[in-house]
């Protein structure tokens, strides 16, 4: 494939369709400035600021544009919020969608057959394989992103973090627990 | 269309493998197969529903077992193909030999920053009322089309709830195929498990799909 994709870029450079250097801002960005984190201040900031988390729910592009987060495959953003009746799990079965603006490149297991497959049918054996039980009686919720919203899950704020602040809570928020298949980390352990 | 993207609900993928500390990428090419793609995307040859199409076109036995920058990469040789902006014999020998054809931009390096940030908004407006409201029962389409569609098939001919009106966006449907971008309402519909999945699934469990307003007809109480 190295041979494969050299040869494409070759042939697309020499017919002027792209500007090299141009590949090398878009790799330079998801790898190093678009990913979890971003997410993860939406998170701290919803747990943290009940103004924030109003604005959230009612215009979600909006509210995450106010941390500078934006842009492709984030253009039409909906959070959706962990309670103890209720947890939600985001997939996509049709194809590859995710919410690149706060949570970066999809991992190599969300474009997989098996999580595109399962999710939607046996929710928690996906949560099983990613070794979290959740109570038999909490209703999980699958969003299948089928259209070009982009759904953020945000996690029930874990017990014994009132005192932290936002960026301590953030540390707390991984990128599992906002697609839904981990929840947020205990104050004190690490990811 | 009915092929091998059209996962959901089948069986026999076996068990989700995360990976521990797993790399953004896992090789070189990868990179460049992303960044390929953008960049080709933003030369505006064909939509993002188009090269969704192209991407599901693949054969089966190839979809499913190579991996997802793969997928692009060959997607979008097919869709240089397609429209003739390289041909097969440039693929092969990997040198142009025809002249390149007009393209409506080059994405340059400068704009790239503010072209990521700003995405491709697809809410569209739409000017005839929405047929259904918050609380609605809907029955949605069991149409086997060969064409693109985001009506998956383990929803078609079920009932679902309307939660939401989303807004109006561009439809895959007609915009994967060069047919206009014919916005209409999307909305959110909640499933139930049992209504999908039978008397054997979790009851616990419930899908919600996001489904554009022809996807669907008004159920019978």
């Amino acid at each position: 494939m190295e041979l494969r994709v050299k040869a494409l870029e070759t042939i697309l450079t020499e017919k002027g369709y792209i500007d090299p250097a141009a590949l090398d801002v878009i790799i330079e960005t998801y790898e190093h400035r678009v990913g979890p984190r971003n997410g993860a201040r939406v998170v701290a900031k919803a747990w943290s600021d009940p103004d924030y988390l109003t604005r959230l729910r009612q215009d979600a592009t909006a509210a995450i544009a106010e941390l500078g987060f934006s842009g492709r495959q984030g253009e039409h953003m909906r959070i959706v919020e962990n309670r103890p009746d209720m947890h939600n799990l985001v997939v996509c079965t049709l194809c590859s969608c995710y919410p690149w603006s706060v949570l970066g490149l999809p991992p190599v297991w969300y474009k997989s057959a098996p999580y595109r497959a399962k999710a939607v049918i046996d929710p928690r054996g996906v949560l099983a394989d990613f070794g979290l039980k959740l109570p038999a009686d909490q209703t999980i919720r699958v969003w299948d992103s089928t259209a070009e919203l982009r759904y953020l899950v945000i996690p029930q704020r874990p017990a014994g973090s009132d005192d932290l602040s936002e960026e301590a809570l953030a540390a707390l928020v991984t990128r599992d627990a906002m697609i839904g298949t981990g929840l947020a980390l205990a104050p004190g352990t690490t990811s | 269309m009915n092929g091998p993207q059209d996962l959901g609900g089948q069986m026999g993928h076996g068990p989700v493998h995360p990976e521990l500390d797993e790399p953004l990428f896992h090789a070189q090419w990868e990179k460049k197969a992303l960044a390929l793609t953008l960049a080709m995307g933003a030369c505006g040859a064909w939509t993002i529903d188009t090269s969704r199409h192209a991407r599901e076109t693949l054969p089966p036995a190839i979809y499913l077992t190579v991996g997802y920058y793969e997928i692009w990469l060959r997607a979008l040789e097919r869709l240089l193909v397609t429209h003739e902006l390289v041909s097969e014999a440039e693929l092969v020998t990997g040198r142009m030999l025809q002249p390149a054809l007009p393209v409506k931009r080059v994405l340059k390096a400068a704009a790239t920053p503010a072209l990521l940030a700003a995405g491709s908004p697809c809410d569209r407006p739409c000017i005839s009322p929405a047929a259904f409201q918050p609380g609605d029962r809907v029955r949605m389409l069991n149409d086997h089309v060969g064409t693109h569609t985001r009506l998956p098939r383990y929803i078609r001919g079920r009932v679902g709830e309307v939660v939401a009106n989303n807004g109006s966006f561009v439809l895959p449907d007609t915009n994967a195929h060069g047919k206009g971008e014919s916005p209409v309402w999307c909305y959110s519909i909640r499933f139930l498990a049992n209504e999908l999945w039978g008397a054997g699934a979790d009851q616990a469990s419930e899908v919600m799909v996001d489904c554009w307003e022809p996807y669907m007809t008004r159920a019978l109480a």
